[in-house]
Formats: C-alpha cells, structure tokens, sequence
C-alpha cells in the first residue's frame, strides 16, 4: 500500500498495538484479554454482536474507560496514563452526542477552540475580550467552514441539532471528529440509527473520507456487510474475545472458528455435525478425523444433484428468488436442520417439496472441532487424497 | 377533521377553562383579599358587610404609613441580599456535588448518595438548634451570615439536579472529554446549558422559600437593619389590634410584588430552556 498521501491537514502517524486488554464491570468480564494491532492508515473494522464489548475496547482506545491490564500503545509509545485530549483520537458516536444547546458551528469550534485557546482566553466573559483571542476564532471559523463544505453542511452552520436530519447529525458528528484532523478516528456504530438506504450512502461516504484523511480509522459495527464491504481488516470479536483478525476475504474463505464462520457471509454458512452427517446415511468426506465434529460449508459450494446413496439427501423447503441469484432451503430428514444452497437463475428450477441430493465441493468443506476450532490438518490430508 | 364534533370540542374546552379558573380564583382569593384590605381604612376592615373594593378610598394612607413607619427599602434590600446569597452558594455546593453524583464513578458513591436523600427527610426545624447554637459558637448570630450559612448547602437542591444530570447521555460527556473539556468546564458549558430549566425551577424553589422564610429570620436576627421582608412586616403587628392591619396588608403587597415580578421573567425563561432540552 506504501505511505498514503494526506491531503486535508497534516494528521500524525498513527499506529495502534493493545496488548492483553482486560476490562470488566464488576463481576462480569466485558474484555477479556484482546491483542490487536492496528496498522497506520488502516480501516479496520470490529464486528460481534450486541453486548460483545465492542463499544467498551472504543473507549478504552479513546481514554474514555480504564483498562483493568494490559497496554494501549501509539506508535509504540504506552499511552495508558495519557488522558483523552492527550491521544490525539477523536470518535464518533452511536448517538452522535451533539450538544443540543450549541449550534452545528459551535459544536464543530469547539474541539478547536479547547485547543488552540488559552484557559484565560476560554474564560466565561472575560475571555472574549482577551489580546489574540480575534485572530485564532478567525482561523478556527475558516477551518470549521473548510471541514462543513467538506461534508456539505455548510448551509446548516447556524442551526441547532435538534433542528436537523437524522443524516445531517451525522455529518455533524463526522465534521466534530475531522475538523481538528486527529491521527485515529474512532467511529461506534456511526450508522446505525440511519434508514437503510442512507446507510448505503453514507458507507460510501465514509469510505471516501477514509481515502481522503488517510488516517487510521476503527470502526464497530454489528452489520457483518458493513464490514465486509468497508474495511482494510476485521476483527471479530463475541462475548469480549478477538476471535479473529484479517481481510474480509479471509475471514470468509478461512476462518479459524465456527463462530467466525457463522458471523460472516449472508446467508450464514451451512453447518451440519459429524453425527448428523452418518446417521442420515451419507458418508463422510475423505479426510475428516476424529477431533472433526462438525462440518461447515457455504452456500455456493453445494450443487443440487438427484438423491443419491452417499450424499446428503433433503426436500426444498423454499425457494428465495434474488433475481442474481436463487437460494434454496433443503430441509435435511429427520430434523436434521436445513442447507442453504445457492444456484443460478439459469439453471433447472426447484418447487418447494421436490426431493434433492446436495453435491458439495470437498475443497470448501470447513471442519470444526468440538470447541468449535478449526480442523485444518485433517482438511489438507483430506484434500490431497 | 375540525368541524366533526363542534360542539363537543367546544364543551370540552368550556369546562377545561372552567376548571382551572375556578382553581386559579381559589388559588388567587387571598391574594385579592389581600389587595383589598390593603386600601381599606381601619373601620372598614371589620365590618360585617363586604365589599372587594372599599366605600372610603385609603390606600394611599395605608401604604405611606406601610413604606415610612418601618425602612421597608432596607427589608427589601435585606431580601434580595439574602436570597442571592444563598442561591448563589447553593449552586456552588450543588451544581459539582450533583455532577459527581451522577456522572463520575468513584467508591463510596452510593453511600453518600444515601446520605443526601436521608439529609432530604430532615425538616430543617429540626436543625434550627444544632444550628443557633453553632453560629452562636463562632459569634455570627445576628448578622447576614446567619440568615444565609445554614442554607448554603441544600440537599433537595443536590437531589434535583443530580436527576436532572443523570438524563444527559454519557455519550455527551464523553465527547466533551474527547473535545478537551475538563470537568469543571464540561459543567460549565454542557451541563448548566442542558439543564437550565432544572436550575431556573431551583432558582424558584429556593427563592421563593427564603424570601418567605420567617421561621429562621426570627430566631437569628434580632436587629431591624438586617431584617428581611417577612420579619421586618411583623413591626407592624400592634397589640392594640385592628389599627395596623392596612399597613401590614399593605406591606405584604410591596414585599410580594418583586416575587412575582421576578417569578413572571424566570418563567418566561422556563419555558425557553424547556424548548432547548426536548431533542434527542
Ligand atoms: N458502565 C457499565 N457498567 C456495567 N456494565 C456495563 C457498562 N458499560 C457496558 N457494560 C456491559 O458491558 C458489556 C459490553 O458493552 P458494550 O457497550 O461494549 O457492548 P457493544 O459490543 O458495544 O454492544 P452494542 O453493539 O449493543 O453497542 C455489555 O454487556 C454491557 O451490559
Ligand atoms: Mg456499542
């Protein structure tokens, strides 16, 4: 990728290790023992569910929350004892946290002006009338106007928040975070109060703010697409565990945990267990072992094929036409959970209740341990043979 | 839409209306009586026979004497220094105690909350004693700051704020750390401005009860130079009945009206801050 060019202001280098984060609320462990390492002027995204700690790990970047252990590191320096203000990090909220009471400029000035004004210049009253005070609003009014046009809410700089759109508090809350060009822009859930189709539109927008700035940008979110389709690398993240970190595309052909697997991709990817697998009579794959206990695969690795013998057999349950694409649920017998299978519009047409057989392509098939890792060994002597 | 039921709207609104001018009469009655006796001449004030408006004009009387017999400029004075005092200090204590109270985190938090809402079931007669004897100790008995100390510190007023404090987002607070504000700045400029009608209506509280306070005046004041409004009325209470009472109506006139002035301007403002704080 090579050192990205940083056009819009001069941020710093911002490279982000933490080591072994620990963190819990009382009794309950929220974080529980992440290392990460974020590279500068990466888009990384951190996925999980709901309640997984995701927010929590954001604020303990921030300086917003303690960390029980470990380390925060920027650019190789441990900033645990450093303050917010101090990291240089700015975040962008899940409720956007405007202030209600300031308009959209004053909310954009403010960051600038606690910085660049000295504590007699902010002073109630009599810091207005403070020597310098008129040369710094200056240059902090045409950097604020800069960043709004940027983001095109420069027609709304005198309105309060409560006066404006869902989308155009979120470009507010965006401007906040950019103006003082920050080294690391932390975004929780930036979207997720928006309208599906303002969403598409402001994750391209945002993707375009990233190439812009060429800082470092952690984003959470829950949308395993949003982070399938914005980021650099993901991390995955359940119950305050990193399960897994990589390129999207990674994280779809090769995760190393079932719950990786089932997080990423929709349709979620197909799972049926070892024992399922042999007592509806199909044979098991060449190559899985013992440890193997359950067997996963995606929906565009499995054919429709005649019922056969060896193989899978099910009933399609419903057909789910996309127009690209045709997806079909097969009901395994004996309740044996269903297979979602992908197939082209062109080819032969399925009726709900019509008997299938399930060709599934060996060199996709995922196996899992117990504990739900992933089998790899197994898998290559499996694919050799 | 509009014009389905008139007529039923129309009723609904007429006993609405109804309803709350009776309460406001009820409410008001006093008052008025009060307006009334005050331009009424010593005769008329015990007669059988009632009029809202008196048969021999005598207010200018009433209120000469109710402005000349006793320095009711002092009293009044006296009063506004009072009660700014001690809405000021109760800000000072108030405002930060409330903050921590509901937005930090730090051991021991909830106790001392406990100590609040227990502070909040003491009358503060039961005070007065443990009161007087200290400003008797430290020689301060008969002064301002005997009228204004023992209100420095008002445990409703922690208990009011603080539930006002915790219904702005952490989400606000966190930002406003992000964007550099120190503490006793993020309630200087997010807190205060979010919960303006908290104040305002505290402001209202605390001044109204002072300013009407005679219970304490009484027992820590003695000397007339000093008196507020409520107590300095009492010079007018005379044995010898009945040849006082215009005045004393007269007086309690003059030293209601800047209430409701101020009352009438805090509530304009009132309602603005409610208008701010309805988002989001
Ligand atoms: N101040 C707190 N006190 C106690 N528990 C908390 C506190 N903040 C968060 N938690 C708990 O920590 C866990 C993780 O919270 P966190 O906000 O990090 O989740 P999240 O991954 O961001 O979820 P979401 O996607 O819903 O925002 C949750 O179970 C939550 O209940
Ligand atoms: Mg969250």
């Amino acid at each position: 990728m090579g050192v990205r060019s940083r056009p819009y202001g001069l941020a710093a280098m911002a490279e982000i290790e933490l080591r072994h984060i620990e963190k819990s609320y009382g009794e309950t462990a929220v974080v529980k023992g992440v290392s990460l390492s974020i590279r500068d002027g990466e888009f990384l995204t951190l996925v999980g569910p709901s309640g997984c700690g995701k927010s929590t790990l954001l604020r303990i970047i921030a300086g917003l929350e303690e960390q029980d252990d470990g380390e925060v590191m920027v650019d190789g320096r441990c900033v645990n004892d450093k303050r917010p203000k101090e990291r240089d990090v700015a975040m962008v909220f899940q409720s956007y946290a405007l202030y209600p009471h300031l308009n959209v400029f004053d909310n954009l000035a403010l960051p600038l002006r606690t910085r660049r004004l000295s504590f007699a210049q902010r002073l109630p009253f009599v810091g207005r009338a403070l020597p310098g005070r008129g040369g710094i609003e200056k240059t902090i009014r045409a950097e604020v106007e800069q960043a709004a046009s940027m983001l095109d809410i420069a027609h709304l700089l005198h309105r309060k928040p409560g006066q404006l759109s869902g989308g155009q508090r979120q470009r507010v809350a965006l401007g906040r975070a950019m103006v003082r060009h920050p080294a690391v822009f932390l975004m929780d859930e930036p979207l997720s109060n928006l309208d599906a189709k303002l969403r598409v539109q402001m994750r391209a927008e945002i993707i375009a703010l990233h190439r812009r700035l060429g800082v470092t940008f952690v984003y959470v979110t829950h949308d395993q697409a949003e982070a399938m389709t914005m980021s650099d690398r993901v991390a995955v993240m359940t119950a305050g565990e990193l399960l897994q970190v990589g390129q999207p595309e990674q994280l779809y052909r090769d995760p190393q945990d079932l719950r990786v697997a089932e997080m990423i991709g929709s349709p979620k990817i197909n799972v049926v267990s070892c024992d399922h697998w042999i007592s509806l009579g199909a044979s098991l794959p060449p190559g899985v072992d013992g440890n193997t206990t359950h067997l996963a695969f995606r929906p565009e690795a499995v054919g429709i094929a005649a019922p056969g013998d060896r193989r899978l057999n099910g009933v399609v349950a419903s057909v789910e036409n996309l127009g690209a694409d045709i997806f079909l649920n097969v009901a395994l017998a004996d309740g044996c959970g269903t297979v979602v299978v992908r197939t082209h519009p062109d080819g032969s047409r399925s009726e709900p209740g019509r008997p299938v057989g399930l060709q599934i392509d060996p060199a996709c098939l995922l196996q899992f341990d117990s504990a739900g890792m992933r089998q790899r060994q197994a898998e290559q002597v499996g694919a050799a043979g | 839409m509009i014009a389905r039921f008139p007529g039923r709207r129309f009723a609904g609104r007429v006993a609405r209306h109804a309803i709350l001018i009776l309460t406001a009469a009820f409410a008001l009655l006093p008052f008025v009586w009060m307006v009334s006796l005050s331009l009424k001449p010593p005769e008329e004030i015990f007669q059988a026979d009632f009029h809202l408006w008196p048969t021999a004009f005598h207010g200018v009387e009433n209120y000469r004497v109710a402005l000349t017999a006793a320095p009711m400029f002092r009293f009044l004075l006296n009063g506004l220094l009072v009660c700014t005092a001690i809405f000021a200090l109760q800000l000072l204590v108030c405002i930060p105690c409330a903050y921590a109270l509901a937005k930090l985190r730090f051991r021991g938090r909830d106790t001392l909350f406990s100590a609040v809402l227990v502070g909040l079931l003491l009358p503060p007669q039961a005070l007065a004693i443990p009161h007087f004897v200290m400003l008797n100790v430290f020689g301060l008995l008969d002064t301002y700051a005997a009228l204004i100390l023992p209100w420095a510190i008002s445990t409703f007023g922690i208990f009011l704020l603080r539930q006002f404090f915790r219904s702005i987002p952490d989400e606000i607070i966190r930002a406003a750390r992000l964007d550099g504000l120190g503490e006793f700045e993020i309630i200087w400029r997010i807190m205060i401005p979010m919960t303006a009608p908290a104040l305002t209506a505290f402001g209202i509280f605390s001044v109204v009860a002072h300013w009407n306070d005679l219970f304490w005046p009484l027992i820590a004041v003695r000397r007339e130079e000093i008196s507020t409004p409520a107590l300095g009325i009492l010079l007018f209470r005379d044995d010898e009945a009945g040849q006082f009472f215009g005045p004393l109506m007269a007086g309690a006139v003059i030293i209601v009206a800047p209430l409701l002035v101020a009352f009438l301007i805090a509530q304009r403002r009132f309602i603005d801050g409610l208008a701010v704080t309805t988002m989001r």
